[in-house]
């Protein structure tokens, strides 16, 4: 019969159309901004830069080594180096960011700054509501914009974060143990040296190369 | 389907004198291609499509190769009359010499070919066939093997528009991705951008170059 | 230009297939048409230069390039991990195949081995993919019908669930960016096989309300049936690829000629069509969501534990040896391939991309010529292009 396709096409609209009043399957659609889909975890957008502490600028563990810039694809991040050092979360003096800018108009979400970032300091953040006049001003993120705290991350990307943690916390583990070991190595030798030679003067270097070896190995 | 060593014996066979070698393709993928001379193409196209099966001309694109310029030292051996022992001799002498060369670079075209006759059931990886063009500035002509294989109908045309060979015989060739009044073209590897300086805030490499070039430029006129 | 103009110009005994010409009684009298670039048919920005004898279209040129932004130049200047990104924004449909189109080249060209897990996550992605993409291809279809909204908004519906799984795989619901040569970037989050699996048990019921909507509708039939014909000849000959050759019946399909991947390992069918027309390419691409479901209910089940990317693939300082490589897929639009130069720097040399949707579009002219205007519109759907894989 002709027409018959054509109305049984309306019968599954009309299907859906009264199913919508009563399956919450059906009504797909919710009300931005009033009403908000759960957050999924892994979500990313623009890029942040993570410190560990209470002071922003000085727990950055961004070490300026500028991989990110070089590798970034639309080339949105703008770094400067410090001319000094500060030590970072293992007690390493290290550099610095004195200017870390990301142009977030240009940078198209991909991660890849986070991937090939070695000191676990850049992350992507999921906030989006980003919309401001001024193109310049508003959407070209400084250090102060860009930091955000590890608990932040936490709060955000909660698995990623915990694996993060426990890399870092390994990593700083076996620097400390390699130091550990190194410092009583030195010392020991210190101490067999000073023992041959019966010196007072000796153990007091013997201390101070295993502060510096430590120091060397950190 | 035959590889490409394989086809180059059968084609030199059907058509003797026909100018074609065999370029290998050292990487992993092993994908070897034959190089074709331009006076060639049309008929070991069409032999490739009618004969030999590739039907289906998958991807044609163009490759800059610029012009290369090597050093060298060379040792060349050279009969010298010279006078040994007061008596004048032939004698060979070598000489070491740097010598600089400039191997030439062309325009290229590439065509990958396969074949949809034979089926699902014989994978084969695809036939590559290459023409090179005599320079890259003024004599970049090459026959259009779009009459054979439709599909690089517009492929060709974006080649000609990115790399600026011309197809002879090709229906109509006009500019594909950029605007007619257009000049150059623009995947040639020594293009050189318009200047048109554009504010970006985190400039990098050249684009931070001309950015300060267009700051000093406008520091200079402001002091005039 | 006509058919004998052009032949004298090259070696005359070449069988060609061109469009063909059609005689006009007064050239004088065509009302030419510029279509485009904004035009309701076109999914971004795209012309073409009609010219109309009354209804019936006489010629008809494409102009291309409003979308152009020399992606293959900026992937000359980048390493090789970096295009990665950009080659979601190609066809920004399906990001996912995009990715693996580039990946397989880049493997092919470096020689890596992707492992058997991440082989599994790349065909349930693209399979995904290619289910959102005909869902989403027919709407649009019916959208320049007239049917405006309802198969568009019941096929984005089940989109969004597809795109929701993306977000929660690869962060990003659109530009996935989530492959990497050798492999995958992170491996399957907490849960993800099991909501995939309840989707995908959801799907066959979509595709049958899809078909209840549509399939039997005389309107469909009327305005698709016998229009925009194309012959399996010339579609080989023109590099048509994917659903619009196989609606001509020419049975070529890449995960079948090619057996990259792990396609060989799953029973399904290539479904052809028989007349080349709009309604085929329609019910081919409904069959072929059908074909992908049937793959997902067997590698879902199937996937196997283990590391998700080739151990000597590494994100900073990837050179591969000099040479060159073409790697293709069959991408829901056709097939998509990726041809490599490598002259042993961290950059390619050459990156190419062969676009399905540019060359699918070859021959629109000659199926558009004799056509009334109002089908143009249609058949230009019924190829199902996306403009960012058009120009690049």
């Amino acid at each position: 019969m002709l027409g018959e396709g054509i109305l049984k096409g309306l019968a599954e609209t009309a299907k859906n159309f009264a199913g919508s009043f009563v399956s919450e399957e059906r009504l797909t659609t919710v009300e931005y901004p009033e009403q908000r889909l759960p957050q999924i975890e892994n979500t990313r957008d623009f890029p942040f830069l993570v410190y560990d502490g209470d002071d922003a600028m000085a727990g950055l563990r961004c070490v300026s080594c500028q991989i990110c810039e070089k590798e970034c694809p639309p080339k949105c991040i703008y770094i400067t180096k410090s001319a000094d050092k500060k030590p970072d979360y293992v007690g390493k003096a290290q550099f610095y960011p004195t200017r870390f800018d990301i142009d977030v108009s240009v940078c198209m979400s991909c991660q890849i700054c986070v991937e090939v970032c070695p000191f676990e300091a850049i992350k992507m953040d999921t906030e989006f509501e980003l919309s401001t006049e001024d193109r310049f001003g508003g959407l070209i993120l400084d250090r102060h914009k860009l930091a955000k705290s590890n608990e932040y991350y936490h709060q955000i990307h909660p698995t990623e974060a915990a694996e993060v943690d426990a890399r870092l916390a390994e990593e700083k583990a076996k620097v400390e143990a390699k130091a550990k070991a190194a410092a009583e190595a030195a010392a020991a030798k210190a101490a067999a040296d000073a023992a041959a030679k019966g010196t007072a003067d000796a153990t007091a270097k013997a201390a101070e190369s295993a502060a510096k070896s430590a120091e060397g190995q950190a | 389907m035959k590889s490409a060593a394989e086809l180059l014996d059968e084609l030199q066979g059907a058509m003797p004198g026909v100018k074609l070698a065999l370029a290998t393709n050292p990487s992993p993928s092993a994908q070897h291609s034959l190089v074709v001379a331009a006076e060639d193409a049309l008929r070991v196209a069409v032999y490739l499509r009618d004969v030999a099966g590739y039907d289906y001309c998958s991807n044609a694109t163009g490759v800059d190769w610029l012009d290369k310029e090597t050093t060298e030292k060379v040792k060349t051996t050279r009969r010298v009359k010279k006078e040994v022992d007061g008596v004048e001799q032939e004698v060979d002498e070598t000489v070491e010499e740097t010598v600089k060369r400039v191997e030439p670079g062309c325009l290229e075209a590439v065509y990958h070919l396969y074949s949809m006759r034979q089926g699902p059931h014989d994978p084969h990886p695809p036939l590559v066939l290459r023409m090179r063009t005599a320079n890259r500035t003024d004599r970049v002509e090459l026959p259009s093997l779009s009459p054979v294989w439709r599909a690089a109908e517009f492929q060709e045309r974006e080649i000609f528009d990115l790399y600026g060979i011309v197809f002879k015989g090709h229906r109509d060739l006009r500019r594909l991705l950029m605007w007619d009044e257009f000049e150059d073209h623009p995947m040639r590897r020594d293009y050189v951008d318009p200047d048109d300086f554009e504010y970006e805030p985190t400039p990098h490499d050249e684009v931070l170059k001309r950015a300060e070039e267009h700051r000093a430029k406008l520091a200079a006129e402001g002091a005039r | 230009m006509t058919t004998a103009e052009m032949k004298s110009g090259i070696d005359s005994g070449i069988k060609s297939y061109l469009p063909p010409v059609i005689e006009v009684e007064a050239e004088n009298e065509l009302l030419e048409v510029a279509m485009g670039p904004h035009h309701p048919s076109t999914h971004g920005v795209f012309r073409m230069d009609v010219a109309l004898d009354g209804e019936r279209v006489v010629r008809l040129k494409p102009v291309f390039g409003y979308l152009h932004r020399n992606h293959e130049k900026l992937a000359e200047g980048t390493t090789y991990l970096a295009s990665m990104p950009y080659t979601d924004r190609l066809d920004y449909f399906c990001s996912m195949t995009n990715n693996w189109a580039y990946a397989l080249a880049v493997e092919k060209l470096a020689g890596l081995e992707v492992p058997e897990r991440a082989e599994y996550i790349r065909v349930i992605t693209a399979e995904l993919t290619r289910v959102q993409n005909h869902a989403s291809a027919i709407g649009f279809l019916m959208q320049e019908m007239g049917a405006s909204g309802t198969p568009l908004m019941y096929a984005f519906r089940e989109r969004e669930k597809i795109l929701d799984l993306f977000e929660a795989l690869s962060g990003s619901r659109m530009m996935c960016n989530y492959m990497r040569f050798g492999g995958c970037r992170v491996d399957l989050p907490e849960g993800w096989l099991e909501r995939t699996k309840k989707i995908v048990a959801e799907l066959p019921r979509f595709i049958d309300e899809m078909e209840a909507l549509l399939t039997g509708n005389e309107i469909l039939m009327a305005r698709a049936q016998g229009v925009g014909v194309l012959s399996p000849e010339l579609a080989v000959n023109a590099g048509v690829t994917g659903v619009m050759l196989r609606a001509t019946g020419v049975n070529y399909d890449v995960r079948k000629v090619d057996h990259y991947g792990i396609y060989d390992r799953f029973s399904f069918r290539v479904p052809l069509g028989e007349h080349g027309d709009i309604y085929d390419r329609y019910m081919l691409r409904v069959l072929e969501m059908r074909e992908s479901v049937k793959i997902l209910e067997q590698a879902l089940p199937q996937i196997p534990d283990g590391p998700i990317l080739d151990p000597k693939s590494k994100p900073r300082g990837f050179r591969p040896k000099p040479g060159e490589a073409y790697g293709r897929i069959e991408a829901p639009k056709g097939e998509l391939g990726f041809y490599l130069i490598s002259d042993g720097s961290g950059n390619p040399y050459r990156y190419r991309v062969r676009p399905p949707s540019l060359i699918n579009l070859t021959i629109l002219e000659d199926m558009c010529l004799g056509q009334n205007v109002a089908d143009v519109v249609l058949i230009f759907g019924s190829v199902d292009i996306v403009l960012g894989e058009v120009d690049r």
